[in-house]
């Protein structure tokens, strides 16, 4: 039938011999809703969707495969573009692995420079993950409250390295530049504004009676089918695992820095449902804040980068690093075999296992409600394609 | 409207060996003509433009500032470019319907302005079925809305279509209910009547009336959004969802023709509500010598509480987000149906114990409404300066500039 | 209770004995090999083992070696409840790789192996919706493959343009 290049089953229900056929809907690649490039094909009766099949690969660029093109350092713009909503955390991630495969060693203020960027930058992403959402429910206002907030911030990455979204800003063995001047005082004074922000738009929205009702005990994902199906990240700890990489499986400077790990609670309806994953992702704002203000105290000084050849050449071996990205854990596989350009490089992305269980998930509910799932679970296409 | 034309071939104005009702029909046509294109259509484009400015005001951005002072022309330049954009029509689509859709919902909405008492002599024609008749034009949307989304030959147009008429069709009961306090109150459905029974000040609107009309009141606005296809009820073109619903496939002036009767509708809508709940055009002096400007303050006060209400219908879109589907079924046949006849059997009650209605109550109600509007503003006050926001203008004023500082 | 990666391998080995090939490699990154045949049940047994319980496959990915004739599933287990990794590595014959599928322990194995098989060519066997995830349902080849050569043209439109740079 051509709508999918593969069959969708259509149902066709007999009751006292009316022949009923489901509606099969292209939620197509062009819709403003769909957090990027993304396609479902709904089957629907009516309102009421019986199958959402998510169809990816429009953004798919082969990031992978450019890896073991362009060599190490070269690499690391093109990080930048696997999840450009929150680009720290994939410098970070290429970063590590090198420096792991390696055996380099990073100077303390470079890391603390690399945990400000990446705090900053999840604050950076949790703003779009929440105003897109509030837009997808319907209400605009919001999301244009947080695109003013993130205006401040594209204001300070400016200031930091030279970029408002694609920041590039991470070198391996250390960051690229030092905090610039004055910088830090910007930063506490955007902080200091900033939390009482995050109060007025949980009055605008967070706890607005509609937007809790569209929300509430939508699309419920218990905690082993999370786990069965690899979710991570604010996704998880919706559905009321608390497991945060930051806090069981630390890396960088994190076991010296003091912050909570928020978790679905069900406050509005079941653990596991579409609001659970939004309010963590509202709560680890106020959290990011904390992290933030305790690097720019504790900081000590010296050198941000470690000497690392310019043909960088590490032992061959693979290894796989973990970090918290906004979206959650994103592992990255590396294979290197000891010459200047990577093997592999694989990215496991937080997106990629939430758009598989979209699927699953969308039995039994209404063609609105497939728009809060996707907006809950914070989909990002450049992170499911890479 | 009748006197004056009788007045004008009384006076040689108008020849008189024509038969009255040509003058009659003719003074209509004209009074019907002006209506529309000097007040109706304008109206619908300056609503635009008040709707993104104070849209930008709530989101901290400034709005339409380029073309005409303060972005005042900004209208005119949107409706030029549309009539002046490709008319596409589907090849799949059913061409006769996809092009008689657009004209079915504007005549379905401005048939309504031919009861809309602007002043005391200006309504075009004082029809003693006058509210009645309102609900019943209202209805021919639905038949516009429904052939734009079949005729689209697009899924995503019939789901806005469906959704459309199911929201509109149900809502008209709570709206019809509702408004039945009120005539009761009156004893008539003309509109005119129903305006004259109220008085000048605040406890004699019908609002305050009593308890079951207060409640008919709110229980009537928010029906009247979910008619208007306004948010929280915005279903039908859920651009988050369908793009745009059933208006999807239009593009140049017939996509001018929809969105304007959404934005004409609000001025309807404030229309009604002010007629029935708040006294209409009343004023506190009579002027009875000197008509034109009895009419010309009669029309300001008109012309401001309905406007109030567009205000804040833009107000609620742009705070509030998009209930669902079942939801907004549940809302109308669960919440709204009960309340409005509770209303209704209320009022009925209150005019058999209390016929001549209880002083104490409406002085009390307003009192109260007057207090709740005080705090309100207090709290408005409060948050403002509380917000933490540097360099902006802390203001009142919905239409005013942000000036946004680092 | 965590234990380490030695103690998880001497499971291994104490339930399918050679199968499970030595342990390489040191810490988190430590290996064992398995048989492409064999890996659904070992993936299995480490799900449903209670000391093992290994209910989450962080990640599934495909290396190709040609050197070796190969091409190498790698499976990265992890366990919540424990809190301890182990590194499953599985090598398919490069003419014709074909691996048992574990889509039917952790369901996240579903989209992962069908990237797999989209980028590398890789058959699981068992899975229920083998078909390409990322490229066009009619791409030839599978792209992340050393010698993949990327044809001239699809559906009518080139593949290359001219090289913008001065050299």
């Amino acid at each position: 039938m051509g709508l999918a290049g593969f069959e969708v089953e259509v149902q066709r229900e007999t009751e006292s011999g009316l022949v009923t056929e489901d509606m099969t809907l292209s939620m197509g690649p062009q819709h403003p809703s769909t957090h990027g490039v993304l396609r479902f094909i709904v089957r629907a009766d009516g309102e009421v969707m019986k199958e959402a099949i998510p169809d990816i690969g429009y953004l798919h660029r082969s990031i992978e495969k450019i890896a073991e093109k362009v060599g190490w350092h070269g690499f690391l713009p093109y990080t930048d573009r696997v999840d450009y909503v929150a680009a720290m955390f994939c410098n970070h991630g290429w970063t590590m692995a090198a420096e792991r495969l390696a055996g380099i060693e990073v100077p303390r203020r470079g890391e603390y420079c690399r945990v400000i960027a990446d705090e900053l930058c999840r604050i950076h992403s949790h703003l779009l993950a929440a105003g897109s959402m509030a837009m997808d429910i319907g209400a605009f206002t919001p999301f244009t409250h947080a695109i003013r907030e993130r205006e401040y911030l594209n204001d300070l990455f400016e200031e930091l390295c030279g970029s408002r979204l694609t920041f590039h800003y991470m070198r391996i063995g250390g960051v690229g530049w030092d905090l610039p001047p004055g910088w830090a005082e910007k930063v506490l004074t955007f902080l200091a504004r900033f939390e009482t922000v995050v109060d007025e738009y949980n009055r605008l929205i967070s706890y607005n009676k509609i937007f809790t009702e569209r929300l509430a005990d939508v699309a419920v994902v218990s905690a082993e089918q999370a786990i069965g199906y690899n979710l991570v990240g604010p996704n998880l700890r919706g559905s009321g695992v608390a497991y945060d990489v930051r806090r069981d499986d630390p890396y960088s400077v994190y076991p010296e820095l003091d912050f909570d790990v928020p978790v679905g609670r069900g406050e509005m309806g079941t653990v596991g449902d579409c609001f659970d994953r939004y309010i963590v992702r509202i709560e680890e704002l106020k959290q990011s804040c904390r992290i933030i203000r305790q690097c720019l105290r504790q900081m000590p000084d010296g050198p941000v980068i470690a000497k690392v050849p310019r043909n960088f050449k590490p032992p061959a071996g693979d290894c796989y690093v973990r970090l918290e990205s906004a979206r959650g854990d994103m592992g990255w596989y590396v294979v290197s075999d000891g010459t200047a350009f990577p093997y592999r490089c694989k990215i496991r992305t937080g997106s990629f296992a939430a758009i598989s269980i979209v699927q699953a998930v969308s039995r039994d509910i209404m063609i609105a409600d497939l728009i809060a799932v996707i907006a809950s679970l914070d989909l990002v296409a450049p992170e499911i394609d890479r | 409207m009748q006197e004056l034309v009788d007045g004008l071939i009384a006076s040689g104005v108008a020849p008189a060996d024509v038969p009255a009702w040509v003058h009659y029909l003719t003074a209509m046509l004209t009074f019907g003509g002006l209506v529309v294109f000097g007040f109706v259509l304008p109206i619908a484009g300056i609503t635009t433009w008040v709707e993104r400015r104070v849209m930008a005001r709530m989101q901290s951005r400034i709005g339409p500032n380029r073309t005409g002072p303060a972005g005042f022309l900004q209208w005119l330049a949107d409706g030029i470019k549309n009539l002046l954009k490709e008319d596409i029509v589907p090849l799949a689509a059913d061409a006769m319907l996809f092009k008689a859709a657009p004209y079915v919902v504007i005549v379905g909405f401005v048939l309504t302005f031919v009861v809309v008492p602007f002043s005391g002599d200006l309504i075009i024609a004082d029809l003693n079925v006058g509210i009645l008749y309102v609900t019943a034009v209202t209805a021919l949307v639905v038949v516009g809305i429904l052939m734009a989304g079949w005729a689209s030959n697009n899924k995503w147009s019939l789901l806005g279509g469906i959704r459309s008429a199911a929201q509109i069709v149900s809502y008209e009961i709570p709206a019809g209910l509702s408004i039945f306090p009120v005539v009761m109150l009156t004893g008539s459905l003309g509109m005119q009547d129903i305006i004259r029974a109220q008085g000048a000040a605040p406890w004699t609107w019908y609002i305050f009336d009593n308890p079951f009309t207060l409640m008919a009141f709110f229980a009537f606005f928010v029906a009247a959004l979910a008619e208007g296809n306004r948010t929280p009820f915005d279903l039908p073109e859920a651009e988050s969802e369908l793009v745009a619903g059933f208006a999807t496939e239009y593009s140049g002036m017939r996509n001018l023709l929809f969105f304007m009767a959404e934005w004409g509708n609000l001025y309807v809508i404030g229309a009604i509500v002010s007629t029935l709940f708040l006294g209409g055009w009343q004023i506190p002096f009579a002027l009875e010598g000197s008509p034109v400007l009895r009419n010309a303050l009669q029309f300001g006060t008109f012309f401001t509480k309905a406007y109030f209400f567009v205000f804040l219908a833009i107000w609620l879109r742009w705070t509030l987000p998009r209930i669902r589907v079942d939801q907004m079924m549940v809302m109308c046949w669960k919440y709204l149906v009960p309340i409005a006849f509770v209303n209704l059997i209320g009022t009925a009650a209150w005019m058999v114990l209390f016929p001549a209605g209880v002083p104490l109550v409406r002085w009390t109600l307003t009192a109260v409404a007057a207090v709740l509007l005080v705090a309100f503003f207090w709290r408005v006050r409060f948050h403002l300066k509380h917000a933490g926001l540097t360099g902006q203008q802390l203001s009142f004023n919905p239409l005013s500039t942000t000036r946004v500082t680092w | 209770m965590p234990l380490d990666t030695a103690a998880i391998h001497a499971r291994l080995r104490e339930r399918f004995g050679e199968t499970i090939g030595d342990l390489n490699g040191v810490g988190r990154d430590a290996w064992a090999l398995v048989p492409p045949g064999d890996i659904a049940e070992v993936a299995r047994f480490a799900h449903d083992d209670g000391e093992l319980g290994f209910d989450c496959l962080s990640n599934l990915s495909g290396v190709d070696y040609p050197k070796d004739e190969a091409i190498q599933v790698v499976y990265h287990l992890f366990s919540y409840r424990d809190r301890h990794w182990f590194v499953l590595k599985v090598n398919a014959k490069r003419d014709d790789p074909v691996v048992a599928t574990v889509s039917g322990v952790w369901p996240h194995a579903d989209w992962q192996e069908r990237e797999v098989f989209d980028l590398l060519g890789v058959r699981f066997d068992g899975h229920p919706d083998l078909r390409r995830i990322l490229m066009p349902e009619d791409w030839p080849g599978h792209p992340l493959r050393k010698d993949f050569v990327e044809p001239e043209e699809f559906h009518g439109i080139s593949t290359s343009r001219e090289s913008l740079l001065r050299t």
